[in-house]
């Protein structure tokens, strides 16, 4: 685990110092590549602002409501069964329809418990490793007309729940 | 799929809350939720313009094409009925390479590219088996007064039907779709950006822990394909 902790201290800066070096070896105008990729970046920020605020509020109004508790307790008994904690249920299956609202609901869990909390760091884990399995099969498939999806839905299903367990497993022992 | 999302969080939300006494609850988280919209997309038009500027440089020097070039031997793991010539091969070279740098905007186009390319090669297939079997049934007319009918047999057998039917996922589009999907990212960069915002000590520590649990789902996922390509196939 510190091993891993210490990849999480280095990985950014060697990163930036490898591509940057690696461009300034090509002798490329690393500056201006820079400034036109961050306002690509900013663009991007801004195309999704009006729906992280319509997500946002969405996840807003339902937690306030207390449905998400509700849920969280109804399912409890057997999620908690399997060593997952009720709250991250919601979190897991929005995350394969929509990754947005998926993040509204982790904020809404850093918000409650802290993002340096168990629950903070597994959602933070769990939404780093998995990806809305329902939303990109739709989008690839159909960009070729395939509608027999064969064994794919099983494998990227296998795949989603090995990486929540892992996520619940490490945010344990961080 | 997003609308019905959507719509039910509004829904379920105002309807429970008046059910239960809560209605003057969800007014505030409404209003309050809004306003950390407007602080969240600060903190990310910070960190995330940050990260697209550096990966621009990354782009622009080459130096994702020349990652892309080193990707041969996992492709030849991954897909190995896929021809050595294939332009299927750069197009997901440049999709995985594009995911694990968190470059979603590059990786879409040359996934979606991947698949159309994917699609041409099952095609090709299809038409490439459809000769042999006409050729191989053609040579069976021929032989048949003077072969015996174990002799046909094993003709027939020579031209097996491995491509997939039109409309239906090839084995390397359903390995592509599950690697694709077990997610690949390195750096989860709108991870540390939400994780600083709401006030973490320290935003990044999750990336060496990411990276593990990310290697664990694309493990899974590389396991299931290896399994399920073997079995489930069609490969006489």
């Amino acid at each position: 685990m510190k091993f891993i902790l210490w990849i999480s201290d280095c990985l950014i800066p060697f990163t930036i110092l490898f591509i940057v070096g690696f461009g300034a070896l090509m002798r490329r105008p690393v500056y201006d590549d820079f400034a036109e990729g961050a306002k690509e970046g900013a663009k991007t920020v801004f195309g999704v602002f009006p729906t992280l605020i319509g997500l946002m509020t969405g996840v807003g109004a339902l937690s306030a409501s207390g449905l998400l508790d509700a849920l969280s307790g109804a399912l409890g008994r057997w999620i908690r069964a399997v060593g997952m904690p009720p709250q991250l249920v919601p979190v897991a299956v929005v995350k394969l329809f929509s990754s947005g609202a998926a993040t509204g609901l982790a904020l809404d869990i850093f918000k409650n418990y802290g993002p340096d909390s168990e629950l903070g760091l597994a959602a933070s884990l769990m939404l780093s490793c998995t990806e809305t399995v329902f939303y990109t099969m739709s989008i690839y498939f159909l960009s070729v007309n395939v509608k027999k999806t064969r064994y794919t839905l099983p494998g990227a299903l296998l795949a989603t729940a090995a990486g929540i367990a892992a996520s619940v497993f490490l945010a344990g022992r961080m | 799929m997003l609308n019905t999302i959507w719509a039910f969080m509004i829904i379920a939300g105002v309807v429970w809350a008046a059910l239960h006494g809560n209605i003057g609850a969800v007014t505030q988280g409404l209003l309050d939720s809004a306003a950390d919209a407007v602080s969240l997309c600060v903190t990310m038009l910070g960190v995330v313009s940050m990260w697209t500027g550096i990966l621009k440089i990354g782009e622009r020097s080459g130096l994702v094409d020349s990652l892309a070039r080193r990707m041969e031997p996992v492709l030849r793991f991954l897909f190995p009925r896929l021809p050595a010539d294939h332009p299927a091969r750069r197009s997901i070279a440049v999709n995985m390479i594009a995911n694990m740098l968190g470059l979603g905007w590059a990786a879409t186009p040359a996934g979606l590219q991947a698949m159309k390319e994917l699609a041409q090669l099952e095609e090709d297939r299809r038409r490439e088996e459809n000769r042999r079997w006409e050729e191989d049934s053609r040579r069976q007319e021929n032989r048949r007064q003077e072969e015996d009918s174990r002799r046909r047999e094993k003709c027939r057998g020579a031209a097996p039907r491995t491509a997939a039917p039109p409309g239906t996922a090839s084995r390397e589009m359903c390995t592509f779709l599950i690697i694709n999907i077990s997610s690949l990212q390195l750096i989860p960069v709108n991870m540390i950006a939400f994780r600083r915002q709401y006030g973490s000590a320290a935003p990044a520590a999750i990336v060496g822990p990411a990276i593990a649990a990310t290697a664990v789902s694309t493990l899974a996922a590389v396991l299931f394909c290896r399994a399920a390509g073997r079995t489930r196939g069609t490969e006489a």
